[in-house]
This record gives C-alpha cells, sequence and structure tokens, in this order.
C-alpha cells in the first residue's frame, strides 16, 4: 500500500529532521567552532594558539593538574567504595539497608552546595575545626581546607558512588553459583576473590574508573572555593574568559575536550562489555550472608553506621547552618542563636525569589524538551523490526553524538556554546543567543539531555518488541501502537530520568556562571555571590531548600522506578 | 562404617524451615540419590554436605572426621552445579585446571590430568575453547570434568541435567553412572525427576517439606512406599481413605472405604498402622487395578461405572465410579469399555499399600 509506505516515511523523515536539528545545532556546529577557533591565528590556519597557550607554564601545569587530580580521584574512590561495596552487596547485618539506600546521595547533591557543606563542616573555620580547637584548648586551627588533600577529600566524597553503585551492580550480576564452586574446588577466600570475583568485575570497575576520571577532569566548584593554588583547566578556563581572553580560554577548552572524549570513548567500548551475564542460579535463591560471628557483625555494625553519618554529616551541618543568625557564628564549636530569618529573606526577597523561579523554570524547560527530544531519538536508536530504522551503524554514531555533552565537562559546553552563538552566525543569522535568557536553558537541555536519552532507550528496550507487534496485528497503527502501548510501559523510566535531569539542571553551578545574565540567574549563582558576601546562613539556605527539591523530586522517581519493575 | 554420614541436621532461614532432622548414611561406592519435589530441602542437605552452608544443628562426618563446620575447600569434594557454574572469564582448560592450580599441584601435572578428565568425559581437544562458545551438554560435561579432576572422596550433583533437553538428558544420564561406576567414585545426587533418580542411584532418600521420609533401594520405594507423602510423590497412586473394621490378630485386615463404602481385605503387617476405627489411607497404583466387564469371583471386587477413557498409546487410562469412589486403572486395552458402561474393578490384594501421614 503506497499511502501507508508513504506515511511511515513522512514520520521516519520527521523523526530524522528533529533529531538532527538538535544534533547540528547543539553539538556539531559549537564545538567544531571551538576547533575551528582554536586553529584559526589572524583570519588564516595555524598552530600558533596551541603553541602559545602550550608555552605558558601554567597551561601545563593546570593540564598535568587536571590529570592528577582525577587519576587519584579515581583511585581514592575505588579504595574507598569498592569494599564497601563488597560489603554491603554481600552480607547482611544490622544498620545495611540504611547505608545502601543513602550510598547515592552525593550523586545528586549539587557540587556547588556540596563544596560549601563541606567549607562549613571540615572548613578551617568549620564545625570539625572548631572542635578539635574546643577539646584541645587552640587558638589556632588545626587544618586549612585547601590544596591537594582538600580536593581529594571532596572528591572522594562526591565522586566514590560511581564505583560504590557499579561494583555493586556487578557483584549481582556474578552468578552466585561461581564462587561456592570455586570454594567447593579447593579455592580459599581470597583465592576466590583474586581469581574469580575480580576478573568478572573488571569491566564494571574500568567503567567506574573511567566515569569519575570524566566527572573530576569537570569539575569546577571544588577547585574554585578550596582549590588553593592547585590550577586545574576548569578554572583556567574560567580565570581567561573572566579576564576576557577568549583565544586562551576556547584552546584550554579543546584541550580538555579531547581527554574527555578519549575517556567517554573508553567508556563505550567497556560499558557495552557485558560478556560474564549470566542467569541467576536457580534452586537456592542468592542471599546476603549473614554475618554471625559475634565480633565481625559488631565490626560491620560501626563501619556502617559510620559511613552513613560521614555520608550525611555535611548536608546536617548545611541544616545547621541555614538556622543560625547571620554574623553570630564566631568562635563557637557550633552557631549559638538560631532563627528562621534566613529562610524568611529567601521567602520574602523577591530577588530570591527571581533565581528560584529561574531555575526551576529552566530546568523544567530543558528537561521537558530532553524527553520529547528523546521519544524521537530513540524511536531511531531502539532496534526492533528493521521497518522505518536506522542502520546499525549509524545507530552506533548517533549514540555517541549524543553521549557528547554529557561527557564534556560543562565548562566546555559553556564555552563552545557562547564562542557558536556569541555573535551572528551561520546557522542563527543574525540572533545571537548569548546574552539572552535562552542561553541557560538550551545549555541545560544539552548537558543533560543524554541522561533522558538514556532512561528512555533503557526502558524501551525493556519493553518486549512482540508487544508491538501483537498491537500492529491487532489493527494498530503506528501512532496508537506508540501511545496505547508503548508510551504507558515506558513513561516511568522515562519520567525517572527527567526528573533526574531536572535536579541536576536545578544545581547547574559550572555552565551557569560563564554565561549567565541578570535576567536568567540561577539559584548556584546566588548562592555563590551569598557566600561572596559571607551571608553563610543565606548560602546554607538556599541549599537546603535546593536539596529538599532535590529529595522530593527523587522519591517520586524512585517511586516510579519502583512502580515500573 | 559409612563413608558419609549425617546425624539430625536442621537449617532453617529465618522462620523457614529448609532441613529438619535429617540423618542418612551414604556407603563408599554408593550411588546416592536425594529425590523429592521442589522446595522439599535436598538442594539445602546437598550444600550442608559441601560446606556452602553450615547446619544449624546435627553433625555431618566424612569417615570418620567431623567435617560440619569444615570450609568447603578443605573438604575435597567435587561438585557439578545445576547452571554448570564455569567460569566465563576461563576456557575450558582453566576452568577444569582450577581446582588443580588451587592445590598447587605442578605444571605438567595439571595438563596431563585436564586432558585425561576431558576424556573421560569425551571432549578431547576442547581445551581452548571458551565457555560460551561451547552447548549446554558440553558445558555439562566441563562441569563433571572439572569435578572429577580434582578427583574427589566424593562427587556431588545437583540437579546436573535438568537444563539438557529430555534425549540428551538420557544419554548422558547412562554415561554419568558409567563414568561414577568406572571410576569407583561414591556421588550424591540431587534430583527431582524419579526417573532419573531410579535409573542412576543405588540408593534414594525421599525427602518431602524438609524431612526426610524414606530410604530405600529404588524398587523398595515405588513397590513400598511407606507413608502417603511418598506414595504420591513416586508415580501415580489411588489413594483410598478406609476405616478398620476387623481386629483380628491374624495378618488379614478388613477395611470400609469413607467414599462408597465398600468392604476391603488385605494383609497387614503393622498392626499398629491401622488401629481399630480409625481412618488409614489405603493406595494402589492404576497399573494393578483391574477392570472386567462381569463381575467374576475374586476378592475385592467393587462394582462400577466407566466415567473417562483416556487413550495413551500403549496403555489406556480408565477413569471409573465405584459408587462415589473414584480410581484410575492404567490398561493395556479397555476391552470394548465404553463411558458408560458398567463394569467392576478388581483390587489385588497384595497390590494394596497401607499407609501413614497426612
Amino acid at each position: 500500500m503506497p499511502t501507508a509506505r508513504s506515511k511511515v516515511f513522512t514520520a521516519r523523515f520527521l523523526l530524522l529532521f528533529i533529531t538532527l536539528i538538535v544534533i547540528v545545532y547543539g553539538i556539531l556546529y559549537p564545538n567544531l567552532a571551538v576547533v575551528t577557533d582554536s586553529l584559526i591565528r589572524d583570519g588564516s590556519w595555524s598552530l600558533a594558539n596551541y603553541r602559545e597557550v602550550l608555552s605558558q607554564r601554567f597551561v601545563l601545569e593546570a593540564t598535568i593538574n587536571s590529570i592528577v587530580l582525577s587519576v587519584a580521584t579515581v583511585l581514592l574512590c575505588a579504595i574507598v567504595a569498592v569494599p564497601l561495596a563488597f560489603l554491603f552487596e554481600r552480607y547482611s547485618f544490622p544498620g545495611r539497608s540504611v547505608f545502601a539506600a543513602l550510598a547515592a546521595l552525593p550523586l545528586v547533591l549539587p557540587p556547588l552546595v556540596g563544596t560549601v557543606a563541606f567549607i562549613f563542616l571540615c572548613g578551617e573555620s568549620g564545625i570539625l575545626a572548631r572542635l578539635w580547637q574546643y577539646i584541645f584548648a587552640t587558638q589556632n586551627s588545626p587544618w586549612t581546607l585547601r590544596g591537594w588533600p582538600a580536593l581529594l577529600l571532596f572528591h572522594t566524597y562526591t565522586m566514590y558512588p560511581f564505583f560504590y553503585v557499579l561494583t555493586g551492580a556487578g557483584l549481582r550480576r556474578i552468578n552466585a553459583s561461581l564462587p561456592e564452586a570455586a570454594r567447593s574446588l579447593g579455592a580459599s577466600r581470597t583465592v576466590v576473590l583474586r581469581r574469580v570475583l575480580l576478573p568478572q568485575l573488571r569491566p564494571s570497575l574500568i567503567a567506574a574508573a573511567l566515569l569519575t576520571f570524566m566527572t573530576s577532569m569537570a569539575s569546577f566548584s571544588a577547585p574554585l572555593l578550596f582549590g588553593g593554588n592547585v590550577r586545574v583547566l576548569t578554572l583556567e578556563i574560567f580565570t581567561a574568559r573572566q579576564r576576557g581572553d577568549l583565544q586562551t580560554a576556547g584552546t584550554e577548552t579543546v584541550i580538555l575536550a579531547i581527554i574527555s572524549l578519549a575517556a567517554l570513548v573508553a567508556f563505550q567500548k567497556y560499558e557495552g562489555t557485558r560478556r560474564f551475564v549470566s542467569a541467576g542460579l536457580k534452586g537456592t535463591a542468592r542471599r546476603r550472608e549473614p554475618i554471625s560471628s559475634g565480633k565481625s557483625r559488631v565490626l560491620a555494625t560501626i563501619a556502617g553506621t559510620s559511613f552513613t553519618i560521614l555520608l550525611i554529616l555535611p548536608i546536617l551541618t548545611l541544616l545547621l547552618v541555614s538556622f543560625a543568625q547571620e554574623g553570630s557564628w564566631t568562635t563557637q564549636t557550633l552557631p549559638s542563636v538560631y532563627t528562621l530569618a534566613n529562610y524568611q529573606r529567601i521567602a520574602t526577597e523577591p530577588q530570591s525569589a527571581e533565581v528560584f523561579i529561574n531555575s526551576l523554570s529552566m530546568s523544567a524547560l530543558a528537561a521537558a524538551v530532553s524527553l520529547v527530544w528523546s521519544f524521537c531519538v530513540v524511536t531511531l536508536l531502539v532496534k526492533r523490526s528493521s521497518r522505518g530504522r536506522i542502520g546499525e551503524t549509524w545507530r552506533r554514531i548517533l549514540s555517541l553524538i549524543i553521549l557528547i555533552p554529557w561527557a564534556l565537562p560543562g565548562t566546555v559546553v559553556a564555552v563552545a556554546v557562547a564562542e557558536a552563538y556569541g555573535q551572528p552566525s551561520l546557522l542563527l543569522g543574525s540572533f545571537v543567543l548569548v546574552g539572552t535568557f535562552w542561553i541557560l536553558p538550551v545549555i541545560y537541555f544539552l548537558r543533560f539531555m543524554p541522561l533522558v536519552v538514556r532512561a528512555v532507550q533503557a526502558s524501551s528496550e525493556q519493553v518486549d518488541g512482540s508487544l508491538e507487534e501483537a498491537a500492529g496485528s491487532l489493527g494498530a497503527n503506528a501512532l496508537r501502537r506508540f501511545l496505547k502501548v508503548t508510551l504507558p510501559l515506558v513513561w516511568p523510566g522515562a519520567i525517572a530520568g527527567t526528573l533526574l535531569a531536572f535536579v541536576i539542571g536545578l544545581g547547574e553551578y559550572v555552565a551557569s556562571v560563564l554565561v549567565f545574565v541578570p535576567a536568567n540567574r540561577p539559584i548556584s549563582i546566588a548562592i555563590a555571590s551569598e557566600l561572596r558576601d559571607f551571608n553563610l546562613g543565606a548560602a546554607a539556605a538556599y541549599g537546603v531548600v535546593l536539596i529538599g527539591i532535590i529529595a522530593v523530586s527523587m522519591i517520586i522517581a524512585a517511586r516510579l522506578e519502583r512502580w515500573r519493575s | 562404617m559409612p563413608l558419609l554420614s549425617l546425624q539430625n541436621i536442621s537449617k532453617s532461614y529465618g522462620e523457614t524451615r529448609a532441613v529438619s532432622g535429617v540423618s542418612l548414611n551414604v556407603e563408599r561406592g554408593e550411588f546416592f540419590g536425594l529425590l523429592g519435589p521442589s522446595g522439599c530441602g535436598k538442594t539445602t542437605t546437598l550444600r550442608m554436605i559441601a560446606g556452602l552452608e553450615t547446619p544449624d544443628s546435627g553433625t555431618i562426618h566424612f569417615q570418620s572426621d567431623e567435617i560440619t563446620k569444615l570450609p568447603p575447600e578443605k573438604r575435597g569434594f567435587g561438585m557439578v552445579f545445576q547452571n554448570y557454574a564455569l567460569f566465563p572469564h576461563l576456557n575450558v582448560f582453566e576452568n577444569v585446571a582450577f581446582g588443580l592450580r588451587a592445590r598447587h599441584k605442578p605444571k605438567n601435572e595439571i595438563s596431563e590430568q585436564v586432558s585425561s578428565a576431558l576424556s573421560l568425559v569425551q571432549l578431547p581437544g576442547y581445551e581452548k575453547r571458551r565457555i560460551d562458545e561451547l552447548s549446554g551438554g558440553q558445558q555439562q560435561r566441563v562441569a563433571i570434568a572439572r569435578a572429577i579432576a580434582i578427583e574427589p572422596d566424593l562427587l556431588l550433583f545437583d540437579e546436573p541435567l535438568s537444563n539438557l533437553d529430555v534425549s540428551l538428558r538420557e544419554e548422558t544420564r547412562g554415561e554419568l553412572r558409567e563414568l561414577v561406576t568406572r571410576l569407583g567414585l561414591t556421588a550424591v545426587y540431587v534430583t527431582h525427576d524419579q526417573e532419573e533418580a531410579f535409573a542412576l542411584c543405588d540408593r534414594i532418600s525421599v525427602m518431602v517439606g524438609g524431612q526426610l521420609m524414606q530410604t530405600g533401594k529404588p524398587r523398595e520405594l515405588y513397590e513400598k512406599p511407606s507413608n502417603i507423602a511418598v506414595a504420591r510423590f513416586l508415580g501415580r497412586n489411588n489413594l483410598i481413605r478406609a476405616m478398620r473394621l476387623s481386629s483380628s490378630k491374624d495378618s488379614q485386615g478388613e477395611f470400609k472405604t469413607l467414599e462408597g463404602g465398600h468392604a476391603l481385605r488385605m494383609p497387614v503387617r503393622h498392626q499398629d498402622l491401622a488401629p481399630l476405627n480409625q481412618p488409614v489411607v489405603i493406595a494402589i497404583r492404576p497399573e494393578h487395578v483391574r477392570v472386567v466387564r462381569q463381575t467374576e469371583p475374586a476378592e475385592n471386587q467393587l462394582p462400577a461405572q466407566v466415567k473417562e477413557i483416556i487413550f495413551a498409546g500403549a496403555t489406556s487410562s480408565l477413569r471409573v465410579d465405584a459408587n462415589g469412589l473414584t480410581l484410575e486403572a492404567l490398561v493395556l486395552e479397555p476391552n470394548g469399555l465404553k463411558v458408560g458402561d458398567s463394569c467392576a474393578v478388581v483390587l489385588p490384594m497384595d497390590h494394596l499399600m497401607l499407609l501413614t501421614g497426612q
């Protein structure tokens, strides 16, 4: 039937068109613009920018610092999180479930808010330092939260969940009878760990290492607020732009982007490595081994409880400081006067209402557009019937391109969009995006839509393809099949992914700080400026409200996930 | 002295009692079966023998040593898992060599033993294959080779054939039995498939609901189940509820069926099993129920009516109703009987079994 056929072609063309618009305008053009700009000097092609930038000692130093910081972060996170994952995944003991539920918390904590909380807790005039001074009756602060140790401590706290979550998932995938078989063959526990468990965890561990590496390369808030004299690439790009040296900023951006993209390609390669998937064991359900021996049980419980406390301590600190009266917390261990004034200020000041409205509307907009766009892309990506879909090679290229803005540090995305649309351009004509309200929603969309695409894709792939075929055989057309069969099955996962994008957008700082204008000033910028003015309570109150909104969204997302399964 | 001896073993998971009070002995060179429906505790029992679970109470002895709490790697028992549990990151050679390497055997000895184990399971030359390149049947053989390569004192099987298709399962079954006999090994074999257990095992313990019901040779279990659970589980049985009428001291007992009110006579050996005026259960296998067109002089003959005839190839299954008592009979020929015909069923005395339990 020619009409049905042409309808399919029209639909397919439309989907491809929408997908390509975003890819060309949002991903290819801006990034290529940065690359070409970095290769042009005085109107002609040249490597002069690179020669010049790389000859500056501090650029090289920042590059090396970024890489060393990221490698060290990976190692520390692995050392902390892998044993934790083993403990919490394989054994059961009192307190296990509380920690297991909270373990991924730092992943949704906005980096800027986390940084602020860390300063209140561990800074040289933070609660812990003052507690030390109180106990040992000294005047001087026992430590400073500056430089390498501070950065590594914060990075470990915020990035260990990659290792924890992926190692845990890897352990759950290992067939429970494998370690048992090894032991029945005479292998001791250590041999089982070395020769059976770790080899099978390798893909998970490598994926976690690359994710941590990429996140650490992109880290901005912590180096900004307590990096001290440790200069990293993200910070260099920021300061270069601040002093108006766009040439240097652009070239450094390309260097940072290349390192992150190399990690992305490696990550893609390993993430697909699911060679070791094997069916669950029938007969004996996999149980967490209860720790029965008294001493280890106590130890495990203590370990679990301490980690839970460590995990929520920064957030509790933030909560406490948010109730402190401005200026009242001077030398005491804990703030002495408590008040609701900070919250009242946020609630009544028109300026603060504005930043909330800005952040909420920009994130919601970006998340909603991401959701709609994801369905277009996923329809092209999901492999099912060959009709109306694209070939395997194109599918791979498309998935990789879509992941690029997610893999690139926020700094890079912001610089690329600013470079491309900072003046009248080929694609937008005389419209200049930079300086308008729309620049931030666009950047939020680009940065977080890969999360939504992946969520929608994952849910779609779980839907049995034969369901749509069955609907088709019952006479439902493509639209009806999508609305009545696919959508109801996919939407809980899709909404969960959209909510995740939404909450990450709410706390976005890295990209916002580079291109925000008064019209779209987001919450994070307000927090940073309160902090600069030493309005600690107000900064904390902003953080607490932000965390509250995030928590509610995440609870809804978790409900949806459970509802789906 | 038995090679392996379990005394009063119990194991609970939280509130669920998986195994309670199991005692059994396995003799050297024996092929011993643990048979029961799924969830009956047979796998848990096997895992306690392997050392993968520790019993809550009771003891396990191997030869003269108590091994109740000995970790699995110190026991030297080979185990074949239901899903084979082959290491997916190792090839066939490395899988079979795993236990030998854990024992720090010299290299040349390892490769010798691996190739001899692989030829025993008829997979010579498969050393370099990856596990996911093997068929289910081949994976099964590698799992067996891996377990016998360590020259185990005891070989444990956890439903090893249940993932194979029917024809391959029967073929592998024969080879497995032959291999274990040839190597002079002692085996404990867990299965829910009675046919498999009957074909393989010298002796079988039937487990139901975490308890060991009966232990014996296959034929003994089939012909003389000691309780209802075993009779229900092993093959089809007509279970007839009845009341004992006579208290005669001789070996003849007189019963009245609760359904239909028929009088049945049968030899009674255990007086205590059938006290007077107490409900008991009498079982008879369908193949022992005779269906005749006209009454003939015979004991335990009940008038009946044919309700259903199911043709099943070599045999036919007849469902008859004897005044409210429904019986199933397995016959070679329905003898021209049709649904609705009157007939008589004969329950031969020496095939009636008196059962205890619920």
